[in-house]
């Protein structure tokens, strides 16, 4: 169980260009119904803009949706951001069409949550819940 | 096995909520309309095919949805399918230039060629298309946010290579309101970006009459959570709206509706899904003629690609993908459809390999060549089940349509999020019955395996070409007419400003080698940027 008086927030991000967020919408639902406090924010976000809204939520949680394969190259900008910022600490999470080869390379980054496409919603939800401390 | 399989006594409901008999007779079919909305195919309204001899005269057109890399790359994966005996083309964009973004553009980064081919400028789409006989090899684009100037690259090379517009035939998909709702490679705001395609439409019905400016696609509003009734039920509303569009200018609607196309999925049960296509074809036929007022037989028919049915491809077990691009082949001819494109196998990983292209290309022959598709019109006409169900779905089609009316008309639900909010609870819904096991995937929630890699050929990105594309970029703008292209621009900036026709001035632009992304910034200048309504889900 989280320490925190509060929900946990969770801020959901799409990365780069693609559009595809049919599963990034079901995640908001899946996260939202088990009671963290969810902020999307839709397509076409980049590194910078996700550091943003990451310290303007205050997210406890970045997680990243990401379906067309830039994944690596789109984390790796992403990372040194987040540090800077101060968010280094925060739980980083990534899920979609994350090809078994990569995931290590994403847990070595500091993505400790790696939910390939075919994830139960259930999995998600308890990962965020026992991460955050 | 599966349990409830084993009584009869169980209720089947399929999933655009029809309950499902276990047995029909000639009484369903009369209880829910009879033959009423049947006719003969090639008559109105059209329920049982387009053309009286369908496949007979001709099978549906084979167009995989293919490009990566540059256009060199794609130009020889073009060749190679065709030299397959595939009968069109259907080309996949990069994400850069869905987004209307140039290969050097900061956001492009990284994503250059990855999910398609890189388009910058009409130097790419002369190399892109070189030696391929654009009369023969009818060429469909996926693109929709730039459609305004990918069409115009388009025509602007055909005219170049000396084909004449007036008989040009070729689709762009350019259907910008499913985008809003699932997809996501929108530019502009909603009612600029209908107004634009509403300018491709005019701009094709007077320059090229043969081309299709638009195919409105249910396709991706079913990926986002629709089911098979909604998806045809909004497709036909997103129709109407570019109709109305157009119609408003003062077109008749014979000057168009003509090259109106559609796209729509396959996935689920096959009943369904046939029985979802010959309700389709009856309603828009009774749209367009009972609405529209519409004398053209051509106005009337709802051409469609379909095959593809990204939504029920598996990760697990890819390899069974390939059965199941075999079944919704199946159901695509059985549905009289005019043109087909498969999911392959793959597309759960990666862009598809050659390998792989080539067996989803087979599985459409096998379905000509030995399976005996092309043998009869409509062979599923006359089954009680089929016309049952092709009646009932027609209705609830009609139901949902009256419902989008009743709540404001699909514009203003798209531009307040309604619809994206919609279908995406039903996909949450769906993915938590997937998890539970009450709907049913092989190899996700029933007959598992444990599985090591798959066997899957991953499709490399090229950090090499990406620098390539933009170095060719950079050549371009050096050698082209600097003054004609800054006047040309200035012209796409006037007739947008003005609230003309813009594409007149586009085809000049890109003749000038203007690039995707000057062009979109122009027009971005003018119509501004879609800002997303991300607080409905």
């Amino acid at each position: 169980m989280t320490e925190l008086s509060r929900p946990i927030k969770v801020l959901l991000a799409k990365p780069g260009l693609d559009g595809h967020d049919q599963g990034a919408k079901v995640v908001v639902q899946a996260l939202k119904a088990a009671g963290f406090d969810v902020t999307y924010t839709g397509l076409r976000q980049t590194p910078e803009a996700i550091t943003q809204a990451a310290l303007k939520t205050g997210a406890d949680v970045i997680a990243l949706s990401s379906m067309a394969g830039s994944h690596l190259a789109f984390c790796a900008k992403l990372k040194p951001l987040l540090e800077q910022a101060g968010l280094g600490k925060k739980v980083w999470m990534i899920g979609g069409n994350i090809p078994r080869q990569d995931h290590d390379a994403l847990r070595a980054m500091g993505f400790s949550g790696v939910f390939q496409t075919g994830s139960k919603l259930e999995d998600i939800t308890a990962f965020v819940e026992r991460s955050v401390p | 096995m599966n349990d409830r399989l084993k009584t009869t006594q169980r209720k089947v409901v399929n999933e655009s909520g029809i309950e499902i008999q276990q047995l029909y007779t000639a009484q369903d079919v009369q209880a829910s309309g009879g033959d009423a909305m049947l006719g003969q195919p090639g008559a109105y309204p059209f329920t049982r095919g387009i053309h009286a001899e369908m496949y007979r005269k001709q099978p549906w057109t084979m167009r995989q949805y293919t490009g990566f890399g540059n256009a060199a790359d794609t130009n020889q994966r073009f060749k190679y399918l065709i030299a397959n005996g595939q009968t069109g083309l259907n080309v996949a964009f990069d994400l850069p230039t869905q987004c209307g973004l140039d290969s050097d553009d900061p956001q492009a980064d990284g994503e250059v060629g990855r999910v398609g081919m890189a388009i910058d400028t009409l130097r790419d789409f002369e190399i892109a298309f070189d030696g391929i006989d654009l009369d023969k090899v009818t060429v469909s684009l996926t693109i929709n946010g730039a459609a305004v100037v990918l069409i115009a690259m388009y025509l602007a090379m055909a005219e170049r290579r000396g084909f004449d517009l007036k008989s040009l035939r070729g689709t762009a998909q350019n259907d910008i309101l499913k985008e809003f709702i699932g997809r996501g490679t929108w530019i502009y705001p909603v009612q600029p970006s209908i107004k634009l395609v509403g300018d491709t439409i005019e701009y094709c019905a007077q320059h090229a009459p043969k081309y299709s400016p638009v195919s409105v696609c249910g396709y991706h509003i079913r990926e986002s959570g629709a089911n098979p009734v909604q998806e045809m039920a909004y497709a036909f509303c997103i129709a109407k709206a570019y109709a109305d569009e157009v119609i408003a200018r003062g077109l008749s609607v014979d000057e168009f509706a003509g090259r109106l196309s559609f796209n729509f999925n396959i996935f689920g049960s096959l009943f369904e899904q046939v029985a979802k296509f010959r309700a389709g074809r009856g309603l828009w036929a009774k749209i367009m003629h009972e609405q529209y007022e519409a004398k053209k037989p051509g106005s009337m028919w709802m051409r469609m690609i379909a095959g593809g049915g990204g939504g029920g491809l598996t990760f697990e077990q890819p390899e069974l993908n390939v059965v199941r691009g075999a079944y919704y082949a199946l159901i695509s001819a059985l549905s009289g459809a005019q043109t087909m494109a498969l999911c392959c196998y793959d597309e759960a990983y990666t862009i598809p390999s050659e390998y792989a292209q080539r067996i989803s290309l087979r599985t459409m022959q096998l379905l000509i060549e030995e399976m005996g598709l092309c043998d009869t019109v409509d062979p599923m006409g006359g089954s009680y089940y089929i016309e049952t169900l092709t009646n009932q779905m027609r209705a609830d089609m009609e139901r949902v349509m009256a419902d989008v009316d009743a709540r404001g008309g699909i514009v203003k639900l798209v531009a307040s999020g309604e619809v994206q909010a919609d279908v995406s609870r039903q996909a949450y819904q769906r993915q938590l019955d997937i998890d539970s096991g009450a709907f049913r995937k092989v190899g996700v929630n029933c007959y598992k395996i444990e599985e090591k890699d798959p066997q899957v050929e991953f499709h490399p990105y090229n950090q090499a070409d990406a620098q390539a594309q933009v170095a060719r970029l950079n050549e371009v703008r050096q050698t082209r007419d600097a003054a004609a292209v800054a006047k040309a621009l200035l012209a796409v900036q006037q007739a947008a400003s003005s609230g003309a026709n813009v594409m007149p001035a586009v085809v000049e632009a890109v003749k000038a080698y203007a690039s995707v992304g000057e062009i979109t910034r122009v027009l971005t200048g003018v119509f501004g940027h879609y800002q997303e309504p991300v607080n409905v889900y």
